[in-house]
């Protein structure tokens, strides 16, 4: 048998985590137990896979073991009389195959990591932690928050799912537009801070990016039937397309119009449109549906100047329609300028009130400059560095800053 | 079966009129006649302003009374129910109704050593 490296074992623990602690959950009811018998059964695949090989079923067998290691812990612990009843839980209705008996154990364990008695920096957290097999260390990382507060942050989570016994369960039909909320939103919430990181020296962190395209592949089928769920996966893998060109080698951030389209990946393109294309055809638009839509507008463009803004425009209109904001407002301006004049779009965006959002100012700062109101807009561009907490972001302002100070 | 407390939070000052108040207190009878019915209610009350509380605190072992409430705000604790509930969602359920049928803040609570923890 060939030596498995250790590499290839922790490729499996990236798949399989989310899987095997979802299966433990739902048989022992309780997420510590499940997450330590899970972290020992991959210890000993650390020990024996390398000499005896991969087994069959990779997830099979970590669950199983997991669900021994689960099995023997609560025996130690069998003075405890509730400790008994889940030991004997664990024994009954042992599966022939362990890894494909209830598919949709993920599905329940991600309901519960978002349900809405939890903060929201809590529903993240812990479904990084959960589905995502991310170490406490790498999600105190990627949100920039020490590692002892984010582990606070989990414990407590964990708890609260314990002593408010916030059930394992996927809602009720009825329940379901609701609750699916805050699930598509701690992914998209995941993407996002991952694609344009809040504050940090990098634009992209491409490991949460990474992470919420796997969680959204995973809900889409799980969810087959959720337009908004297919929505949201097109919208992250037709953004994802165009991270290569996002930045330039140095780290500066390339604006859509400048970036080299050559670079967007065309694959992830065709599988974001296809998904859009079988959305139009259920004819039940929402928010992350039709923002999927306008991203596509932009793929389908094989220059800037090509760009369908007469349907990009139309877009954003059908988004205030069921989904009104003043973000929406302030990109509908920014489709508006590239058909009608950015003084259009600047009499659109005149009573927003966003002053603490930099892109306001940012959009504002670039409409201005468009229509030669150079002072103005060298203040906006300003105002906007002042709010924006991103490193590549705030290169990008600073220049534009500075190409307005000499004319 | 785990128990919480339904907190029902309340402005202070005069109650809504009644002909606000009257069909708000009927549907609340029927709340509690189903709650009672369906085997999940445990306790409940209505309480009188918070200007009529009184509060007590130690210093140095002996105990001081003073005039109340003991947080000052314009909201405060109007009633309660205790009910018991499979899971948090079951018990949100109830209070889902309790807030759409005052318009006002429910706080849900687990009571501690109700269920095996």
């Amino acid at each position: 048998m060939a030596e498995l490296a250790a590499a290839e074992i922790g490729g499996v623990f990236r798949q399989e985590y989310g899987r095997a602690v979802a299966a433990l959950v739902r048989v022992v009811g309780d997420i510590d137990i499940a997450e330590d018998a899970v972290q020992e059964a991959f210890a000993a695949a650390l020990t024996h896979w390398p000499s005896d090989g991969l087994p069959p079923s990779p997830a099979g067998w970590i669950i199983t073991t997991a669900r021994n290691k689960a099995t023997d812990r609560l025996r130690r612990e069998a003075l405890r009389p509730d400790r008994q009843a889940q030991a004997a839980r664990l024994q009954a209705a042992r599966p022939e195959r362990e890894e494909d008996t209830v598919p949709d154990d993920r599905l329940r364990l991600i309901f519960t990591c978002c349900h809405p008695a939890l903060s929201t920096a809590a529903q993240v957290a812990l479904t990084l932690r959960l589905l995502g097999g991310l170490t406490t260390a790498e999600i105190g990382h990627a949100f920039l928050v020490p590692e002892p507060t984010m582990a606070q942050r989990l414990v407590r989570a964990k708890a609260k799912i314990r002593d408010a016994a916030i059930p394992y369960r996927v809602p009720a039909e009825a329940e379901l537009p609701g609750r699916l909320a805050p699930v598509l939103a701690v992914v998209y919430l995941i993407f996002n801070e991952g694609y344009a990181a809040s504050s940090g020296d990098s634009l992209v962190r491409p490991d949460l990016c990474a992470e919420a395209i796997r969680l959204g592949r995973l809900l889409a089928e799980l969810m087959p039937d959720e337009p908004e769920v297919a929505g949201l996966l097109a919208l992250m893998l037709l953004a994802q397309s165009r991270a290569a060109a996002r930045t330039s080698a140095d780290g500066r951030l390339v604006p859509l119009a400048d970036q080299d389209r050559d670079r967007w990946d065309r694959e992830l393109i065709a599988e974001g449109q296809a998904i859009v294309r079988a959305c139009l055809r259920q004819g039940q638009p929402g928010p992350y549906q039709i923002q999927a839509a306008i991203n596509a507008a932009h793929s389908d463009a094989a220059t800037a100047a090509d760009t369908s803004w007469d349907q990009i425009v139309q877009l954003y209109g059908q988004l205030l329609v069921v989904a009104p904001s003043p973000v929406a407002i302030l990109n509908r301006a920014v489709a508006v300028a590239e058909v009608d004049g950015p003084q259009a779009a600047l009499d659109l965006i005149a009573d927003l009130r966003l002053d603490g959002y930099y892109l306001f100012h940012a959009v504002r700062a670039d409409l201005l400059r468009r229509c030669g109101r150079s002072d103005e807009a060298r203040r906006a561009y300003q105002t906007a560095l002042a709010q924006c907490g991103n490193a590549a972001e705030r290169e990008f302002l600073r220049g534009r800053v500075l190409s307005l100070t000499g004319n | 079966m785990p128990q919480y407390l339904l907190s029902i939070y309340q402005p202070d000052g005069n109650p809504p009129p009644p002909e606000v108040l009257e069909p708000m207190m009927a549907r609340l009878a029927d709340h509690a006649s189903r709650l009672r019915a369906a085997g999940a209610w445990v306790f409940s009350a209505g309480l009188l302003p918070a200007s009529t509380a009184t509060v007590l605190r130690t210093d140095d072992g002996r105990v001081a009374i003073t005039d109340g409430p003991f947080v000052e705000g314009k909201e405060h604790l109007g009633g309660f129910n205790v009910i018991s509930a499979a899971d948090l969602d079951a018990a949100l359920a109830w209070a889902s109704e309790l807030a759409e049928i005052t318009t006002l803040p429910i706080e849900v609570r687990p009571v501690r050593g109700s269920d095996a923890g």
